[in-house]
């Protein structure tokens, strides 16, 4: 049969119903990987310079206050007898005799303190612990805060006004006269506790140290319950979870599956940004003389201790200020640029 | 409007009786009382004075006794400053904490706010830049070393400005500036952002269009809509300032309000401790109800309930 000129009918032959070559199906397949949330976010944080810079100092400090301690020549509560107050890289008597003779010393690169303790050693340790209660802080902090909120939207009516009441109300409390009181009201069963087997790490990180991180999971938690709050109440008439409900799940696995992994984004981005407020509390404290037991050195108990001699040794007080100024500033930084990467919906 | 103030009012009440409570009971609850560190005191003068105070009786009584008190507006002697009542420590100790603490904010609000505004107004320019990065680093200085570099500098080494005690105007300096840093760099902050977003609104293009002059639109359209965020971080923040910073007035020996309440804690001041305290969570609970008002008189299309 003649096809019509005008008939727009295409010409088909029988080979075109032939099963597609291999060379054919790959042209068809997606190039492109799919996407994941982490990739997707990492992406995005890897192009903001300011924060992997911040990243970047964050590694240095942890290296200068994790590794490096394990191999310097000093420890931070050793005194060395007539190197009182010397300046940096300045030597004492004793070991400018021993370089004389031949021996290598280590240089006390940011001199030493009043008590002739080389001084380096002691920033590195004192940012050892800013850092650690910064984490561990943060860590109790975020367990509790998003528990508590998720919680609290999640049941809703009467239960979510008693226990968001509760938490306007420790929100008023002053924090200091919390801490004081606990540390004194812990003293007798922290001391207690100390001298059971397993518990000796008490003594050494101090009774203070150790009512500091019970006030915390005692207070802190309440800036993060409301933020996990806003998003559960915003998440929770979602769609996906009323099939969860639907489908017979309870309660607590829709909180855990569905509702908290949705928040991871906002969760991020608060953990990171509490952990240089975490920071802040701790070397506030610890500038009161509220902070670390006696030996042990922190960066606020540092600037402390600096002050009385500030005119004549200004650097002992401006070196650990800097450290944990620029501890908090890159956490800061750090904060933001992963809120534009994994939660830009938060930006303003 | 009058039934959402008497509902703030009820609950602000109730958030105070119970901050007050709780303390009650936790200082209670702490080994050691308040004439503990005086030496060489005998048993009998120990619970004559215990029994002067009411300190012998059950910890119920005692607050009980405490509670009704405190209504009628007594809030005992102090046990450690003997024959001072607590409420005149007090407010023998306020004015000097909120001196220092009202110029700390009117600083704050005078620098941030245009600051924050000129900033967003500048937006990607060389001045926005400029007070982003110095608002970052504002927020992350901690205040204990904005205080010791700023004695460091101007008190120790150029010796403008005394370091101790507040004598003379020149004295307030440093003191405010160290107040005042962190509220600056967050209002700055909040204004920034705000503001960003509220030049973005349709409202402002149609501002423009109509073709109001630059001043009207921003001062009058865009202020009054982006500087909401900022009067909700005022409450909080005046409270904390006028209250007196811990920090500041330690080292810069200032016979505030937040020097006496550190060290009654730590005398266990029972009275004086519960005093400052119900006064602090009063002064922040009412902070906060102000600023609720204030809102709704700002942006008529907050619906309070």
């Amino acid at each position: 049969m003649n096809k019509n000129p005008l008939s727009l009918q295409l010409n088909i032959k029988p080979e075109d119903f032939l099963p597609a070559s291999e060379e054919e199906k790959e042209s068809l397949v997606v190039m492109r990987e799919s996407v994941s949330f982490w990739k997707d976010g990492f992406r995005r944080l890897a192009r903001n310079k300011v924060a992997m810079i911040s990243l970047f100092v964050i590694a240095v400090i942890m290296i200068f206050s994790f590794i490096v301690p394990l191999f310097y020549p000093y420890s931070y509560s050793t005194q060395t007898k007539g190197a009182n107050n010397l300046k940096p890289m300045q030597y004492s008597e004793a070991e400018q005799a021993a370089i004389e003779a031949g021996e290598k010393v280590f240089p006390h690169v940011f001199g030493t303190d009043r008590m002739g303790r080389d001084y380096a050693i002691r920033v590195m340790v004192g940012s050892r612990i800013s850092l650690l209660v910064g984490l561990i802080a943060t860590a109790i902090i975020l367990l509790i805060g998003s528990a508590y909120g998720s919680i609290a939207a999640f049941a809703g009516g009467w239960v979510d006004m008693v226990m968001m009441r509760i938490v306007d109300m420790i929100y008023t409390v002053p924090d200091i006269l919390l801490i004081v009181l606990l540390s004194f009201a812990l003293e007798d069963p922290l001391d207690a506790l100390a001298g059971v087997a397993g518990f000796g790490w008490i003594r050494v990180v101090g009774k203070n140290m150790v009512s500091i991180f019970v006030v915390f999971a005692l207070l802190y938690w309440v800036g993060m319950a409301r933020m996990v709050r806003s998003q559960v109440l915003m998440l929770k008439e979602s769609e996906y979870v009323t099939a969860a409900r639907a489908l017979g799940a309870k309660g607590g696995r829709i909180i855990k599956k569905h509702l908290l992994t949705n928040c991871i984004g906002t969760l991020i981005v608060t953990t990171t940004l509490q952990i240089p407020s975490s920071i802040f509390t701790e070397s506030f404290l610890s500038f009161l003389g509220l902070g670390v037991a006696v030996p042990l050195p922190s960066l606020g108990s540092l600037c402390s201790d600096a002050i009385n001699g500030m005119e004549t040794y200004p650097y002992l007080l401006f070196i650990p200020a800097i450290v944990i100024s620029l501890i908090i500033l890159s956490f800061n930084l750090l904060g933001d640029g992963l809120r534009d990467a994994f939660d830009p919906k938060l930006k303003n | 409007m009058v039934k959402y103030i008497t509902k703030r009012i009820f609950l602000a009440i109730a958030t105070i009786w119970a901050v007050a409570t709780l303390t009650f009971f936790l200082m209670n609850l702490v080994p050691g009382g308040p004439f503990m560190a005086e030496k060489a005191i005998s048993p009998a003068a120990m619970a004559a004075l215990e029994a002067k105070y009411g300190l012998d009786k059950p910890l119920g009584e005692q607050y009980i006794m405490y509670m009704s008190k405190a209504l009628h507006g007594d809030f005992g002697d102090s046990l450690r400053q003997r024959g001072r009542t607590v409420s005149s420590i007090i407010f023998s100790k306020f004015p000097v904490s909120a001196k220092v603490g009202g110029l700390a904010v009117i600083v704050a609000l005078c620098l941030g706010v245009p600051l924050g505004c000129f900033a967003a107004y500048k937006r990607g320019k060389v001045t926005d830049s400029i007070i982003s990065v110095v608002s970052t680093c504002g927020i992350a200085v901690p205040g204990f070393v904005i205080c010791t570099v700023l004695m460091y500098f101007l008190g120790v080494r150029a010796r403008l400005l005394p370091t101790l005690g507040l004598t003379d105007w020149k004295s307030y300096i440093m003191p405010v500036i160290a107040l005042a840093f962190y509220p600056t760099s967050y209002i700055m902050r909040l204004m920034r952002s705000s503001m960003l977003d509220v030049l973005g609104q349709d409202y402002m293009r149609t501002a423009k269009a109509k073709g109001l002059s630059q001043r009207v639109s921003l001062f009058k359209h865009a202020l009054r809509n982006a500087i909401l965020p900022v009067v909700t971080y005022l409450g909080p923040m005046i409270a904390y300032t006028l209250v007196g910073s811990f920090i500041v007035e330690k080292i810069f020996t200032i016979p505030g309000l937040g020097r006496e309440f550190i060290s009654a804690i730590t005398n266990r001041d029972y009275t004086m401790i519960m005093g400052t305290t119900i006064f602090l969570a009063t002064f922040m609970v009412i902070m906060n109800v102000i600023v609720d008002i204030v809102y709704k008189l700002i942006d008529p299309r907050i619906q309070l309930k």
